[in-house]
């Protein structure tokens, strides 16, 4: 049931992110102002943008589950926020090494994007203890989801707060990826962008069978042993 | 609803008046910090976003204990699953238990906030007010929201103590930023300019999406 | 801004993508892991079957 088109699409991720990179490396120019680092920015934005979307997609998926009552629903919203959890790691990560590179430290607090980034991320660290403290299956499927509401309607108010908050330095560079992107540029960032999404995607649909199976598989085991 | 609302309301108040369990805790914990701060700052008095900063996080912080104990007397006295049977409406549940919050941190804000003012802040408190008091009440607003939605999800897992904190804090952080700029140019040596319209908007937007959220998705909570 | 030389500036280029691979792979392999788990416990299933 979930592993339907997974093969394609993964070959299309594949492609996609093949591509991307050679189009990092061969076809977009070198920034005048940061030089060759600023191609880090072609891994660290679009994980950004993807995480975030998928975080605001396990709130959508959340609300499906609240109103259907259909856990597979739930079983979506969880996978989603992992993924984006993971992805997070990811942003920081590499966020972290484009500060070390571009201005000397590990950590700067001038990029707004960044900054809301690492609240969301404390945020939903909490996903997992919440989850899992509670024992009853119905009821933490229930609270999971409204977590999962709450902090995705969260996500675009912290953002705009910090947002407002840092309107006072100066925006630095990450706010570039709104609009003034040169053609070559853009191109290869939307390429990126959409290796990305590609690769959430699969990964999910990869997760989501898994996990599929394996519950699939604990209720054939309990069934054999009750009938055994 | 109103008046189951009220009900449960005026039980939590009365226990809390008999009690006294939670906002002197709250008081105490508060005057502690500013001593914290003074101590860990090597200050005696502070003034603009300093002043601004030390107040609110000192103020978020109280609320985590207020929030932490919010369905304490429910879940001590196994009401909780009481709760759970009777037919009470989920809605009238969140609207008693946030205006509950609120209340409680407006009287602890009566005492923390002139104390502060006594303690360390440099300007004094009377250039502060009005604008102070809506900064107050709206921030007191999204905070009793977000608490009591907070304080239902953590109150029925084994963890409880250790999840509010964490869960409350980063979703209170726009409450906090707009707070804490607002008052940043009430408190400075010289009358600054102010720009508070901007931080007032985004304290009523908060406070209106998670004043909403949390009425839709109380009733997915705390039922069996 | 400062713009490094290139060398330089490639460690820190490469140091990102490795991260992002590296990510990749490890998610990869734990999933690798659960389905080893699934395929395992379906074996001891068929066993279970067989024997009766």
């Amino acid at each position: 049931m979930y592993s339907k088109g997974l093969a394609p699409l993964a070959a299309a991720t594949a492609v996609t992110i093949t591509t991307a990179f050679t189009l990092v490396f061969f076809y977009a120019p070198n920034d005048a102002d940061q030089g060759f680092i600023q191609k880090i920015f072609y891994v660290h934005v679009p994980m950004a943008i993807v995480a975030l979307g998928g975080f605001v997609a396990g709130g959508v998926f959340a609300i499906k589950h609240l109103r259907s009552g259909d856990s597979s629903w739930d079983l979506r919203s969880y996978v989603a926020i992992h993924l984006s959890i993971i992805l997070g790691v990811g942003v920081l990560a590499t966020g972290a090494i484009w500060a070390k590179a571009s201005w000397g430290h590990w950590w700067v607090w001038d990029e707004p994007v960044l900054v809301s980034f690492l609240v969301v991320f404390l945020l939903y660290c909490v996903y997992y203890p919440l989850r899992f403290s509670i024992e009853d299956p119905g009821r933490q499927a229930r609270y999971s989801s409204v977590f999962a509401i709450a902090a995705g309607a969260f996500v675009p108010l912290n953002f705009v707060a910090v947002r407002m908050a840092e309107s006072f330095t100066h925006p630095r560079v990450l706010s570039q990826t709104g609009g003034d992107l040169p053609g070559d540029m853009r191109l290869t960032f939307l390429v990126s962008l959409l290796g990305m999404v590609l690769l959430f995607v699969t990964l999910w649909k990869l997760e989501l069978t898994a996990k599929h199976a394996s519950m699939q598989l604990k209720k054939l085991r309990n069934r054999a042993r009750v009938a055994a | 609803m109103i008046a189951a609302a009220r009900t449960i309301l005026r039980k939590d108040l009365l226990i809390e008046w008999r009690t006294k369990e939670s906002v002197p805790a709250m008081v105490l914990f508060s005057i502690t910090v500013y001593v914290l701060f003074h101590f860990g700052l090597d200050r005696d008095s502070l003034d603009g976003e300093l002043a601004s900063g030390v107040l609110w996080v000192t103020l978020l912080l109280a609320a985590v204990i207020g929030v932490s104990r919010l369905f304490a007397a429910e879940r001590e006295q196994g009401g909780i699953d009481g709760l759970l049977l009777s037919p009470v409406d989920r809605t009238a549940l969140f609207v008693a238990k946030a205006v509950a919050l609120f209340l409680f941190l407006t009287a602890v804000e009566l005492v923390a906030v002139p104390a502060f003012g006594l303690l360390l802040l440099g300007p004094g408190l009377g250039g502060a007010f009005p604008e102070l008091l809506a900064v107050l009440v709206l921030g007191n607003l999204g905070v009793a929201a977000v608490g009591a939605l907070v304080s239902a999800l953590a109150a029925e897992t084994r963890a409880h103590e250790l999840i509010v904190p964490i869960l409350l804090l980063p979703l209170l952080v726009p409450v906090l930023i707009a707070c804490a700029q607002a008052t940043e140019p009430l408190f400075r040596q010289e009358a600054g300019p102010e720009d508070l319209g901007r931080w007032l908007g985004l304290l009523t937007l908060y406070d209106v999406v998670f004043v909403l959220l949390s009425v839709a998705v109380f009733d997915f909570l705390l039922e069996d | 801004m400062p713009a490094l030389p290139l060398d330089e500036a490639g460690k820190y280029v490469a140091g990102a993508y490795v991260v992002f691979v590296a990510l990749i792979l490890v998610y990869v392999a734990i999933i690798g892991t659960k389905i080893a788990r699934i395929e395992r416990e379906i074996s001891a299933i068929v066993a279970a079957e067989e024997d009766e």
